[in-house]
């Protein structure tokens, strides 16, 4: 299989406004991912999955990922005023960058038996704006496996056929893979037939009850 | 067709768990709006014998043929992927067992193998053999089992499952002695394996290996040639190469359809590039052809033992450089794969360069290969429904984890 800046710069002049980004592997020896934008997520795929070098055709896996709001610490240069005179200061300024989800996709070759091709699309916020392209009209590997992202994570995938909860229940409201999510204390807590017959005992018996 | 967004008509899949009605009939009409007659509506599962475990089916039957199905999941999510990512690499070993809880080693093998490569680890040589040698028995164990599963959904109550469980006490009786376990081996480890191969046990080993011929011609000559078995499974749930790939389905049920693609031959992870074997292929993709391709494949797993057992060499077990407590991997991410009975199971470790995991995942092959489960059985007589799931060879730990 070509090497990924090939790939990149081949992606690059078939879609020109895909903005594609090659994010390194810190592991060594593992292959580096490409970063595509979620508005040509879709074009590329279809592209890796047709085109007669790579024929992509196995999505094999499909991951959800959780990145949290990050503070980075800057060290600015400003003027300031101090007894009377403007001098340079340094300071420090404290920036928050907005966590996005990532869903990391791995491709292989059937016919061609290479791979992995690791493709990621991110969303641009953690809250409101967790949208990204459904791989399913390409891929129908990537129908349960989106389905569990959306239900564990909380990315929406536009253009799924069959967007619901896979392994929580409907009804069910929090994305528990997420990593601010905080297991509810009374989360096994349930009024049962038990309780009342206990409650129902107590008011037969207010003497015992009384004393304890 | 039916029109479910017709209020009358929809179809609710109800919450898991929730007291529901096990069918409904829901009256049918045709497009002049008159009365035709009715569908049945079954919620099949989740304590269900043929369903393997606790998985539910939403059935909408027309007389007795499918006409949708649905699958739910969850019954038994613990969600593994969290707990994982709460505790260290290595605590997270005992708990692949309990994934696919028929083969434990082949999960160990996996876990170990995306730990490895996000590392880089290197595994001796003895370890490598051993590796293959308990993942091939792994394999013979579960394919036998399955098949004898796939005759008790077919009505062949007991005798073949009790043959397959038979031998497969004989591989328990193994992996027990080698790891103290039968089920939750717990027995890899990054870089190599627990412990040596006690006194006698390739001896013994190689005893079973060398009967366990006997073992198939007999099940082969009891139920290949079959008539009902042929009758039941031929031309039931076949499943088409193009979908096979385009659904991601691995393992034995993408060999059915036609696909030589064996993780064995193409990634050749572990040693496998040492070993003569070949891969068989179905030329139908149906029940028939995934349950032949099963008795096959553990004729293959049979020619990687045999030289294995002879060949294996004396030496350390587990890498030097392999550290046990205070296991941190450098920042980065890895994906490591094998052929595991059921299909391709996979490992996506993401490091932050603490003890524990930024994210784990399990690519599940027992869920996966449910994508298609609606598609092959639409059409299908409700009881063909049974065999077609028995034939995909699901195991509930890995489906929900």
């Amino acid at each position: 299989m070509e090497t990924l800046p090939q790939l990149k710069t081949r992606l690059a002049a078939a879609f020109p406004k895909a903005r594609l980004e090659i994010v390194p592997n810190g592991s060594p020896g593992n292959p580096d991912s490409l970063w595509v934008d979620a508005a040509s997520g879709l074009k590329v795929a279809g592209f890796l999955k047709n085109d007669a070098a790579l024929q992509l055709d196995f999505l094999s896996n499909v991951t959800g990922l959780d990145w949290l709001d990050k503070t980075v610490t800057e060290k600015v240069r400003v003027k300031r005023e101090f007894k009377g005179q403007e001098i340079e200061v340094d300071e420090i300024l404290e920036k928050i960058v907005p966590g996005y989800l990532e869903v990391v996709y791995h491709f292989y070759s059937t016919p061609l038996r290479h791979g992995p091709l690791v493709l990621r699309m991110r969303t641009e916020n953690r809250t409101d704006r967790t949208h990204l392209p459904s791989l399913v009209p390409l891929y129908r590997s990537a129908e349960f496996q989106e389905r569990e992202i959306y239900d564990l994570y909380g990315v929406i995938f536009d253009g799924h056929p069959d967007l619901r909860r896979l392994l929580m229940w409907e009804g069910f409201a929090d994305h528990p893979m997420r990593k601010d999510y905080c297991e509810p204390d009374d989360y096994e807590y349930e009024p049962t037939p038990h309780g009342a017959l206990l409650e129902k005992a107590r008011r037969h018996y207010p003497r015992e009850a009384a004393h304890g | 067709m039916v029109d479910f967004a017709q209020p009358e008509n929809a179809f609710k899949p109800g919450l898991p768990g929730a007291a529901e009605p096990a069918c409904r009939v829901v009256p049918k009409y045709s497009d002049q709006g008159e009365r035709e007659g009715d569908w049945l509506e079954i919620s099949m599962g989740p304590q269900h014998p043929s369903t393997h475990g606790v998985f539910r089916m939403d059935l909408v039957l027309e007389g007795e043929t499918v006409i949708r199905l649905k699958p739910v999941f969850g019954y038994l999510h613990r969600n593994h992927e969290k707990i994982a990512e709460q505790t260290t690499y290595l605590s997270s070993m005992p708990y692949t067992d309990r994934l696919d809880y028929f083969c434990s080693m082949t999960n160990n093998w996996a876990y170990a193998l995306a730990v490895e490569k996000l590392a880089g680890l290197q595994v001796p040589e003895r370890a490598e053999y051993i590796r293959i040698i308990t993942a091939e028995l792994t394999r013979l164990q579960n394919h036998a089992c399955l098949m004898g599963f796939l005759m008790q959904d077919l009505g062949a109550m007991g005798t073949p499952l009790m043959y397959a469980f038979r031998e497969r006490e004989k591989i328990l009786d193994l992996f027990e002695a080698l790891s103290g376990a039968r089920m939750m081996c717990n027995y890899m480890r990054f870089g190599g394996c627990r412990i040596d191969l006690p006194p006698g046990w390739l001896e013994q080993t190689r005893r079973l290996v060398a009967d366990f011929p006997r073992f198939l011609d007999e099940f082969e000559a009891l139920l290949t040639g079959n008539e009902i078995v042929m009758a039941r499974l031929q031309g039931v749930g076949a499943l088409s190469r193009e979908l096979a790939i385009n659904a991601g389905i691995s393992g034995p049920m993408l060999r059915a359809s036609g696909v030589n693609y064996d993780i064995r031959k193409v990634d050749q992870y572990g040693i496998y590039n040492r070993f003569e074997f070949r891969v068989p292929l179905g030329a139908h993709g149906d029940c028939y052809d995934r349950f032949m391709l099963r008795l096959l494949e553990m004729r293959e797993s049979l020619r990687i033992l045999e030289p294995a057992l002879k060949d294996i060499p004396s030496g350390p077990i587990i890498d030097a450089r392999a550290k046990l407590r205070n296991f941190k991997p450098r920042p980065g991410e890895a994906y490591g794969r094998i052929e595991a009975p059921k299909g391709e199971l996979g490992f996506y470790l993401v490091s932050d360069g603490s003890a524990n995991p930024y994210r784990y995942r399990v690519r599940p092959p027992s869920l996966i290969n449910l994508t298609i489960l609606e598609d092959l059985c639409l059409g299908q007589k409700v009881a063909d429904v049974v065999i077609i799931l028995g034939s995909v060879d699901i195991v509930l730990g890995e489906v929900d984890r």
